[in-house]
């Protein structure tokens, strides 16, 4: 099975490894961690088997190590995503997405009457829920669950 | 509460509450001459609303105040396409405080965030109105002599309408007992009901108006309106169910008094309006002073 998984999406030397993203979510997360911006190496492998998400993807960046509140960030569309630090072949660190309590950009309020869908407002959500993602819009006060987020 | 905006009801604490409600009842007992000489208050109103304008302003102009502005979007740069950011910005240079109504919710938060002067919201959309629960807290500590402890009637639109949320909220802290009367609809959204579980408040569900109506220290009502209802027939056959009617008040208590934010359509009969428990007319006037207290707060000035 290992050797199967290696097969489809290769290995890296240095790097993140991020695995278990829901595959329909997998362009957003690429969006939200700006991934399509930089010059680093990546590998992405999605629709892969998983029992857990049904259809699965993952992403290997090459010499490219998060801080942990950007990669919270994904939190919002790949609850169960894990992360491999990988130095030199070998898996160095384990790490698991959190959820934060306020998040900043990236999702659009889902509120058609929200000033932020009017103007160019950065918005701003309270979490208020972080099994089920909701979020409390800092500016209209309403709430959007996890069906609605979208990503800006 | 020096320089701080008013956005919505939760901005405020408890303490503040009842602070605006004792200047308002100094403020309706004698008016303090010339409080506001000198100040500049901004009223943009981005869409028309008349009756809560003109209480900003009298409330403005008794103390001696000025008053800049713009009653509906027509009037201003914003149909030449300038963006609320730019409004707010030039404004705050021309005022001390600002008012503001506009269709969008989270406007005015948006706006006490780029202003340099305070913002008081007088209504974001379907959002908050503030001060019209500051109102409406007078209206019933003025008739009920006290905030607490009472049975309050919500009765409508509990779905949509703002001001029997923030009405909610804001006398959650004074231990009421809710009863909610609204067509399966329109019910008070789950939020509330949990907000107020957390609070360990009680409160009771029902479509039928009479049920225990002789208990209510408070009835508030509101509009119905025909387009929240995704079937037309619903609304024809809860319309009347959801009608104040005098012969409904004959059990009722005797210090009991009947709120509506105002306009209403006919969800109170017209033969209410001469009972001595009518009191939605009055409400109205009690705005001036609790404007005024809110803006001589919010200007350091009491
Ligand atoms: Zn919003």
């Amino acid at each position: 099975m290992n050797d199967k998984k290696h097969l489809m999406v290769s290995a890296i030397k240095d790097g993140t490894v991020i695995d278990h993203i829901p595959a329909r979510n997998l362009f957003k997360v690429i969006s939200i961690l700006g991934l399509n911006k930089i010059e680093n190496q990546i590998t992405f492998g999605t629709n892969l088997e998983s029992k857990k998400l049904g259809k699965k993807a993952i992403i290997k960046i090459a010499n490219l190590f998060f801080p942990e509140e950007d990669i919270n960030k994904i939190a919002l569309v790949a609850p169960d995503a894990k992360l491999n630090i990988i130095r030199d072949y070998a898996v160095v660190e384990k790490k698991v997405v959190q959820v934060p309590d306020e998040i900043v950009g990236i999702v659009k309020c889902f509120n058609p009457q929200c000033i932020t869908n009017h103007e160019k407002i950065t918005t701003r959500f309270t979490v208020i829920q972080k099994k089920e993602v909701a979020l409390k819009c800092h500016y209209c006060e309403k709430i959007t669950d996890q069906e609605h987020i979208e990503i800006l | 509460m020096k320089n701080r905006s008013l956005v919505s009801i939760t901005d405020f604490t408890k303490e503040d509450y009842l602070k605006i409600l004792d200047k308002a009842a100094e403020f309706e007992h004698q008016q303090p001459s010339d409080l506001l000489r000198g100040f500049v208050i901004a009223t943009l109103f981005f869409e028309p609303s008349t009756r809560t304008r003109l209480s900003f302003e009298s409330a403005i102009q008794r103390l001696g105040g000025k008053v800049i502005g713009f009653s509906d979007s027509n009037s201003s740069s914003v149909v030449k396409g300038e963006t609320l950011r730019d409004t707010i910005r030039i404004v705050s240079n021309y005022s001390d405080l600002i008012v503001m109504r506009h269709p969008l919710e989270g406007s005015a938060r948006f706006a006490s965030e780029i202003a340099t002067v305070p913002v008081i919201n007088a209504g974001d959309g379907a959002n908050q109105h503030p001060t019209q629960t500051l109102l409406d807290m007078y209206s019933i500590r003025k008739t009920q002599g006290k905030l607490e402890n009472l049975n309050i009637f919500l009765v409508g639109d509990l779905k949509y309408g703002r001001t029997v949320h923030s009405l909610l909220m804001a006398m959650s802290a004074f231990n009421p007992k809710f009863w909610f009367v609204s067509p399966d609809e329109l019910k008070m959204p789950s939020e509330y009901k949990l907000f107020l579980h957390s609070k360990g408040i009680e409160y009771f569900e029902q479509k039928d108006f009479a049920e225990n109506i002789d208990l209510a220290d408070i009835i508030y009502m509101t509009r119905v309106q025909k387009e929240r209802f995704s079937d037309p027939m619903e609304y024809e056959k809860t319309k009347n169910a959801l009608v104040l009617k005098k012969n409904m008040l004959a059990n009722t208590r005797p210090g009991m008094k009947i709120l509506h934010p105002l306009p209403r359509v006919n969800e109170i009969s017209i033969d209410v309006d001469d009972s001595e428990k009518a009191y939605y007319f009055t409400q109205a006037l009690n705005g001036v002073y609790i404007r005024q207290a809110i803006i001589c707060s919010i200007l350091g000035l009491i």
